[in-house]
């Protein structure tokens, strides 16, 4: 199914969508606030935009500047080329551990790997720490949003996944009574975990270490409580050095949330006495976006999730209509790098505004990727025919100024004298589903000009 | 000054009204302006469905129609902006680089190249202003809100300047209208949608009168405001502009 088709399905149930336009809207409106407060935001959007140009551009000797100091601080670093790799590694290091409690924090990465399931079909259970994660994880979804996994639910639909799976009181909707059915059900699961499995934000070439940022503390409740702490990286997290750091951090939740930080951001160096710390670094894909001139940045994004606040048409259609892990229009222009076909649909489901660019922490020229997308997914004839014929027909008409007039006299004439309801048919015509064609008007310009302006 | 006015081919045929203003407002201002009667379309169309190879004979076309002059004008920021950037597909002669250089929205070209602040005249009606998306996030014609809770911009101080004129506060201020080309059919719910919610902050906030300077957002706009039967006249800026001065 593609992107129009689900997003017209959202649309459907108008009151929803309008729910879901304004709480995006309201988070937008935070990070308007935040960022309005400080007065050098473009030239930090700037700087990490060219510290991130810098480190992709030497990804490989950073890579190895961080393992090399991860390992002497005693950490395991992995490396996985693709999903399957990594959801080995990750199966491997449980099974050496002989665990049975596994728990996880947010993690993006994770969810594009399907790590869940796979671990799953392996028979091995894991459960997500992370509120918003863990409904949808009961609920069996994936996450919606970069940051806010359950957007798309209401308290009413919480508090139906909660009666139905932690046992609250059926029609139980008030947020802190299921919140605190939330931290009762996965206090057990913090205490029992052997092993615990987080994302990684940022990781720092020069110390070798991994940051993670959250707003629950989740990930530091798991990772401090169990014996083996698992942080899975996409490749492209990297930073230079740890004073790079601060301009990210500072970026980062004014964007995603409108905070001036988030409430813990995380820093692991090296294993505590009797523990382990394992790093697995992820490709995935990543090096051929990295091939791609086009496409090259937009591994710089830092997954805040503003372009996704600010997407007219992501507000309105909601993070599963893109059918991704990473929806919205960063997920437009990352997805057809992994599956072209799969996700043609997707760098057309946006109508080039450029707010996403305009908004985003790092300077991901966006909309101008979504542009060039839909140049290579029509060069691979991966458009519909209808659309491709009809683009091929405009050109002709258009390159030839006669064939122009005469045509655009006749769709004038048409659309005067055929009746209204067939010009307006809904099964023939979508603009007119909830649009009026414009008036034709008996002359166009150039008639008016030539009758106003007759030459000598 | 030798200019030209580009007409895109949707006003061409279906705003004529629009066109006028603009030649008239133009003449009003001192600018005896040209029509090449060979002139089409910029091409978008297809470009941004993905098939900017099938445009590149209409950008030629372009050029060819319009490097004879000093300055192209359009009542149209989008057409414009797709002038701008993204006929760097072909080869950059100097007829292409001038063509680029040269073409200008209506209200850029009233305002940064013909220096003019005010409109002398008066339209004492509430007025709601669109901004379209190319001309302020691509051309930098107003603030955006991204950037800035300063909401100015070249139409806005245009605007300001008619005497009884009240323009609207509206609560999100640059959000875009959903129009998009051809997304306006291939996304028809969610453009649809994006349309009535903007119409609907108009609404609420009291406009009668909504404009702007690029007539395919007003296009859309309008389609909605004609099917719910609202009560909201839609005109391009030029039509307001060119209406007050005598």
């Amino acid at each position: 199914m593609s992107h129009p088709k689900r997003a017209e399905i959202f649309t459907r149930d108008a009151e929803r969508t309008t729910w879901h336009d304004e709480t995006l809207w309201f988070v937008r409106q935070k990070r308007d606030k935040a960022v309005y407060a400080v007065p050098e935001f473009q030239e930090l959007r700037e700087l990490a935009s060219q510290i991130k140009t810098h480190t992709l551009s030497r990804l490989a000797d950073y890579l190895e500047q961080f393992e090399a100091q991860a390992k002497a601080n005693g950490v395991h670093v992995h490396w996985a080329s693709n999903a399957e790799e990594h959801n080995a590694i990750v199966l491997d290091i449980i099974r050496q551990q002989n665990a049975t409690s596994i728990v996880k924090s947010k993690s993006m990465l994770t969810e594009e790997c399907h790590l869940n399931p796979y671990l799953l079909r392996h028979g091995v259970e894991i459960v997500d720490t992370d509120l918003g994660e863990r409904i949808v994880q009961l609920r069996q979804e994936s996450p919606s949003h970069l940051v806010l996994p359950a957007i798309h639910l209401k308290k009413e639909d919480v508090g139906a996944t909660f009666f139905k799976h932690l046992g609250t009181a059926e029609g139980e909707v008030d947020p802190q009574v299921l919140t605190e059915a939330a931290r009762q059900h996965l206090r057990a699961r913090f205490l029992a975990a052997e092993v615990a499995i987080s994302g990684v934000n940022f990781a720092i070439a020069e110390t070798g270490s991994v940051v993670v940022c959250t707003n629950e503390g989740n990930a530091d409740l798991a990772v401090n409580l169990a014996r083996v702490h698992i942080a899975s990286m996409g490749i492209e997290k990297l930073i230079p050095r740890l004073s790079d750091l601060s301009v990210f951090t500072r970026l980062l939740a004014r964007s995603a949330t409108g905070q001036p930080a988030t409430t813990y951001t995380s820093h692991f160096s090296r294993p505590a006495a009797g523990k382990e710390l394992h790093v697995i670094l992820v490709d995935n894909g990543r090096t051929q976006q990295l091939g791609r001139p086009d496409f090259r940045a937009s591994l710089k994004c830092i997954r805040c999730g503003a372009c996704m606040n600010t997407c007219p048409v992501y507000r309105r259609s909601g993070g599963h209509s893109y059918d991704f892990t990473v929806p919205g229009p960063i997920g437009a222009i990352l997805s057809p790098n992994i599956d072209m076909r799969q996700h043609a649909s997707l760098p057309f489901a946006s109508t080039l505004c450029g707010s996403c660019t305009d908004v985003c922490p790092v300077k991901i020229d966006i909309h101008t990727q979504l542009y060039k997308w839909r140049q290579v997914i029509a060069a691979a004839d991966e458009i519909p025919a209808s659309k491709k014929w009809s683009m091929r027909l405009l050109s002709r008409v258009l390159a030839r100024p006669a064939m122009y007039e005469l045509g655009g006299k006749f769709a004038r004439t048409s659309l005067r004298f055929v009746p209204h309801a067939l010009t307006h048919a809904p099964g023939y015509n979508p603009w007119a589903i909830a649009r009026e064609l414009p008036e034709p008007p008996p002359q166009s310009f150039r008639e008016w000009f030539k009758q106003t302006n007759p030459k000598p | 000054m030798k200019v030209a006015l580009f007409i895109p081919c949707y006003v061409d045929q279906f705003y004529p009204q629009v066109g006028i203003a603009t030649y008239q407002l133009l003449e009003k201002l001192g600018i005896q302006a040209e029509f090449p009667q060979k002139q089409t379309c910029c091409g978008q169309p297809m470009a941004n469905s993905g098939c900017e190879q099938d445009a590149i004979p209409v950008y030629h076309h372009f050029v060819d129609t319009f490097q004879g002059y000093d300055y192209v004008v359009a009542p149209a920021g989008s057409c414009v902006y797709h002038v701008r950037k993204h006929f760097n597909i072909i080869e950059q002669t100097p007829a292409v680089q001038h063509v680029r250089e040269t073409t200008y929205d209506l209200i850029d070209f009233i305002t940064t190249i013909l220096g003019v602040t005010k409109i002398p005249g008066e339209f004492r009606h509430k007025v709601g202003l669109h901004l379209s998306c190319h001309g302020q996030r691509g051309l930098h014609q107003a603030n955006e809100s991204e950037m800035t809770p300063v909401r100015d911009g070249h139409l806005r101080r245009l605007l300001k300047s008619l005497e009884g004129i009240e323009l609207t506060e509206l609560d999100r201020n640059d959000e875009c209208c959903g129009f998009g080309g051809t997304f306006c059919v291939s996304e028809a719910a969610i453009s649809a949608r994006m349309g009535q919610d903007r119409v609907q902050d108009h609404l609420r906030n009291g406009t009668r009168v909504l404009t702007g300077g690029d007539m395919s957002c007003l296009m859309h706009l309008e389609g909605i405001v004609r099917r719910q039967k609202l009560p909201m006249r839609v005109m391009h800026a030029a039509e307001i502009l060119n209406g007050t001065i005598l």
